[in-house]
């Protein structure tokens, strides 16, 4: 009995994840395709940048979404290291590398919007050092995961060092209004009234939704295969996998 | 004490220590961590004297020189304002009434020679039709306020 429990958890998400997948990544492909056309086609220009401003379509979604990950990433960490959830573990784990793509496209691509814009690729500005700083924790975070072989030990290890790296999160967001800073403030707001025009929202809105179900199904075909792997000694993956040769 | 609360219990301190200790490491180094300083605060004598600083601030309308490459301008956070110096390529976004901050070394009690030039971008996008809207509604209503 107790052994059903202990395998049924990963067990019964790879094949929940295994549904909604192909949902997921439909979903993903029209918010993508269509907030991409409605970004770079239908969108006006700005009054101030011209087309430059467009790059934002893709470097807002993704500094978003490294922030969101690194917390989705410390919460699995937290709950995998505080009640012993090996689904959590998996989750946290293969988190780590989608947040850290999502952090070094959205550096990269303010990089590139930088230089025109602001006359320069890179300021040691707080935003953009405690953005850095979110790369390395995402880095070290999945370097330590890797550097340790036992599962189980490596979770808890890596978890300490997810749930430090959480306090960064809040100083990224609010980087900008603490101190002066050279990037510019949040455009968007949960409490204020939006400062870009409704037909320059309704991209980048599409455009955020779209990479935060990137990341969900991501987040669904990742997990599955480091199930698959982690449990790769069981009779349900023998089987499943016997089934298919 | 259960050993999945005493774990929490952990986490959660551990936690709290944590963003107690970043919050002083920050407070403590709060002048550090200015990118640039205000025209007003550079002439209280806040920034340092001697060597390379930041000047933030906006550019005056109708202060611009241009000679070549030669560039001067005046910076102003609308209490104080300082003469800048520049030599070289400036940035798009570059232009009067525009947030921007210079790099360089005070050279006298109001003027800067700066080395680099950085436009601040405001957070606001919008239409360049709608903006030239926004500038005439806005215009009208100083009007208004005026009469």
């Amino acid at each position: 009995m107790k052994l059903v429990h202990k395998y049924g958890a990963p067990k019964r998400f790879y094949e929940l994840a295994g549904t909604v997948v192909p949902w997921l990544a439909a979903l993903t492909t029209v918010l993508m395709v269509v907030g991409l056309y409605l970004g770079l086609f239908w969108a006006p220009r700005d009054y101030q940048q011209g087309n430059a401003y467009r790059i934002m379509f893709v470097h807002v979604p993704n500094a978003w979404m490294s922030m969101m990950a690194y917390v989705a990433m410390a919460v699995f960490a937290a709950a995998g290291y505080i009640w012993n959830m090996r689904l959590a573990d998996i989750l946290a784990k293969v988190t780590a590398p989608l947040g850290a793509s999502f952090t070094l496209t959205a550096l990269v691509t303010g990089s590139l919007w930088g230089k025109p814009m602001w006359g320069t690729y890179w300021v040691w500005d707080a935003r953009l050092t405690s953005e850095l700083i979110l790369f390395f924790l995402y880095v070290g975070y999945m370097a330590l995961q890797a550097s340790i072989d036992d599962a189980r030990r490596a979770a808890h290890a890596s978890a300490i060092l997810a749930i430090v790296g959480a306090v960064n999160v809040p100083i990224i967001h609010y980087s900008v209004y603490w101190w002066h800073t050279l990037h510019q403030p949040a455009s968007l707001t949960l409490t204020n009234q939006p400062k870009i025009y409704i037909t320059m929202l309704i991209p980048l809105i599409m455009m955020s939704l779209a990479f935060t179900f990137f990341y969900l199904t991501m987040l669904c075909v990742r997990a599955r295969s480091e199930i698959l792997w982690r449990e790769r000694n069981t009779d349900w993956v023998r089987k499943l996998v016997g089934s298919r040769t | 004490m259960r050993k999945q609360n005493k774990r929490l219990l952990f986490v959660l301190i551990g936690l709290a220590g944590v963003s107690v200790a970043v919050w002083l490491v920050l407070s403590a180094f709060r002048h550090n961590l200015v990118f640039f300083y205000s025209p007003t605060q550079v002439l209280a004598g806040k920034a340092p004297s001697h060597g390379v600083f930041r000047l933030g601030g906006i550019v005056e309308k109708g202060s611009i020189k241009k000679d070549g490459l030669r560039t001067t301008f005046t910076l102003t956070d609308l209490r104080h304002s300082m003469v800048v110096h520049y030599k070289g390529i400036l940035p798009d976004l570059f232009r009067q009434g525009q947030g921007v901050v210079v790099q360089g070394r005070r050279d006298g009690a109001t003027t800067f020679m700066a080395s680099q030039v950085l436009a601040k971008h405001g957070a606001n996008y919008m239409p360049p039709d709608v903006a030239a809207e926004l500038k005439r509604s806005m215009a009208a209503k100083a009007k208004a306020a005026l009469s």
